[in-house]
């Protein structure tokens, strides 16, 4: 659905250039949920706008739901949703005047995009609010309806940016639910922004992670965790035991490292703690080992964010380098 | 197109009539103009070396059209901006729609306000005493219609590339003042010292004004009128390119 070759995009403002994105390369197949994770200003929104024909990329180019960006934008635009950070549903025009109005923008007759809006209405749990303005929703609900603009036309491909950014978490949690439906229900392919590592590990089947306008990894929430140092594994032997003698088998483990100890508490990282947990438990019994507990903990994204930049995401964001210049929605390259 | 057009017409002129108070508000100037100010003019005009043909009303009223026309369409902008903000441009220039259409229906929106109003002015005009050949009537309203594309046009450029009231608002105040001050609207620029005449000549609406005046007075075949609805046109044209191009532009 998409393939995007260096696309990247250079910002002039009178502080000098700043490259946003500086030239990205990924793929995203039929019927796949794809989030894009970094932090503010890592270059997310630039790609997104860029692959929506909203900005021109200053290099490289991409294929969007099968068609050239740069030969044909108003096809592209045809062929895809996209729902912006701001998504515009908090009008003073009624719900259904505004969700009909934007279908047939999009060149469907009245009568189909009526039509189309009272499916999205089933759909989104928006029924009983067509009369309602749109700056009257809750936030939730103008979340539903800026995404039920966003596929009034049935769009294959999907883009959202920030989806839920400023939802409370029950409204959030529901949102997912509506967009994990979208693909698995009606084959929708979905391409996400987010600077949550929850929401990015709960939703996506794959994850693109920027940084700084380059993807510097991708993979599935589980491979790319498995990536950082490994899962966690710690134990807490029975009082009066060796905690030496189990340090020992640990450290014997294929993969095993960073092995230490304090006490009775022993830790070490492994790439798979749930695949050596059977060997460990086994061997330790039979060297007469007894234990009080054991724990594997997967690595977050968070670990992997900041394996990969040496810095945690949370403090990415305050990077100001990292922003693009403040002139007006031109820059904001979220 | 302009099926776009009139999509994002009938959005906008249904937005106005949900919440018409910028609409009647646009006409409270006029009004409070011409009921407290018209009135001063009736003496001065009076004079035997008053510069301009015609009686206070005949002078006063085309210019207030005129000034209407300007005022109506350089203040859409901040809608404009609003509605920026809450990203529903962003979300209309993500569909296969015309970015021009965009622009165009906006302004046909504020150009069929700027008429209502022109029209309500005219009729609450003659019942104060103004004398005016229908036709006059046609054109003085029909000069208002160019005039509000084209502000319009120029208020949607500018505001799309500034996108905040913060800077809109001063950049609006620093054009109008001196563009009302030298155009005449309030009194004949004739009855300046020549410089400031020669200065006003600069100022493409003084032309407009001239041809608002000439033609309420009928005096059709005047060059007042060809210069004026020459200029006019040209204003149009210029800003309707200009508006088109920033709406077209990636960035915007």
């Amino acid at each position: 659905m998409i393939h995007s070759r260096g696309l990247a995009r250079t910002f002039k403002s009178r502080k000098g250039t700043v490259e946003a994105v500086r030239g990205v390369d990924f793929e995203v197949a039929q019927g796949e949920l794809v989030g894009f994770l970094g932090p503010n200003g890592a270059g997310k929104t630039t790609t997104l706008r860029m692959l929506t024909t909203l900005l021109d990329p200053t290099a490289g180019t991409a294929t969007v739901a099968g068609v050239e960006l740069r030969e044909d934008p108003v096809r592209v635009r045809r062929r895809i949703g996209y729902v912006a950070q701001s998504g515009g549903a908090g009008t003073d025009v009624p719900v259904g005047e505004e969700l009909i109005t934007h279908g047939r923008l999009y060149g469907m007759p009245a009568a189909q995009a009526r039509r189309r809006a009272t499916e999205l209405y089933e759909q989104l749990d928006l029924v009983g609010l067509e009369k309602r303005l749109g700056r009257t929703l809750s936030g939730g609900q103008k979340r539903r309806l800026d995404i039920a603009m966003g596929l009034i036309h049935e769009p294959g491909l999907l883009f959202l940016d920030e989806p839920t950014t400023g939802l409370d978490p029950q409204s959030r949690s529901n949102l997912w639910n509506h967009i994990r439906s979208l693909r698995d229900e009606h084959g929708v392919t979905v391409f996400l922004t987010t600077h949550y590592l929850d929401e990015a590990d709960a939703l996506c089947d794959r994850v693109l992670v920027i940084d700084a306008g380059k993807i510097i990894a991708a993979g599935t929430p589980d491979e790319l965790k498995r990536r950082v140092s490994g899962d966690a594994v710690s134990l807490i032997v029975s009082e009066g035991q060796h905690t030496g003698k189990a340090v020992e088998i640990a450290g014997r483990l294929p993969g095993a490292h960073e092995v230490t100890s304090d006490g009775n508490s022993l830790r070490f990282r492994v790439p798979r703690g749930d695949a050596v947990l059977a060997t460990l438990l086994r061997e330790l019994d039979s060297a007469g080992i007894a234990l009080a507990s054991v724990q594997v903990h997967r690595p977050t994204l968070d670990d992997v964010f900041l394996t990969l930049t040496g810095r945690a995401l949370r403090d990415a964001e305050a990077l100001p380098d990292a922003r693009p210049p403040a002139n007006g929605r031109s820059g904001d390259a979220g | 197109m302009l099926v776009e057009t009139m999509l994002v017409f009938n959005r906008a002129m249904r937005q106005l009539v949900r919440n018409p108070f910028w609409v009647i508000f646009g006409l409270v100037q006029p009004v409070l103009y011409l009921v407290l100010f018209g009135p001063l003019l009736t003496r001065i005009v009076d004079r035997p070396d008053f510069p301009q043909p015609g009686d206070a009303w005949q002078i006063f009223v085309p210019a207030l059209l005129v000034q209407m026309g300007m005022f109506g369409g350089l203040f859409v902008g901040f809608g404009l901006i609003a509605e920026w903000r809450s990203g529903v441009i962003e979300r209309m220039r993500v569909t296969p729609a015309s970015r021009t259409a965009l622009l165009l229906g906006r302004v046909l929106r504020d150009t069929v306000v700027s008429v209502v109003q022109a029209t309500i002015i005219v009729a609450g005009a003659i019942l104060f005493g103004l004398r005016v050949p229908w036709l006059g009537a046609v054109f003085g309203i029909a000069g208002v219609a160019l005039l509000a594309v084209a502000l319009a046009s120029a208020s949607y450029a500018v505001a799309l590339r500034v996108k905040s009231e913060d800077a809109f608002a001063p950049m609006l105040n620093a054009v109008v003042l001196p563009v009302v001050l030298l155009s005449g609207i309030l009194l004949p620029m004739k009855l300046g010292p020549s410089w400031l005449y020669n200065l006003s000549r600069l100022n493409p609406f003084s032309y407009v004004v001239d041809a608002e005046r000439a033609a309420f007075l009928g005096d059709f075949t005047s060059r007042s009128v060809l210069v004026g609805g020459l200029v006019t046109l040209a204003l149009v044209a210029v800003t309707v390119v200009w508006g088109t191009r920033t709406f077209n532009r990636e960035t915007a």
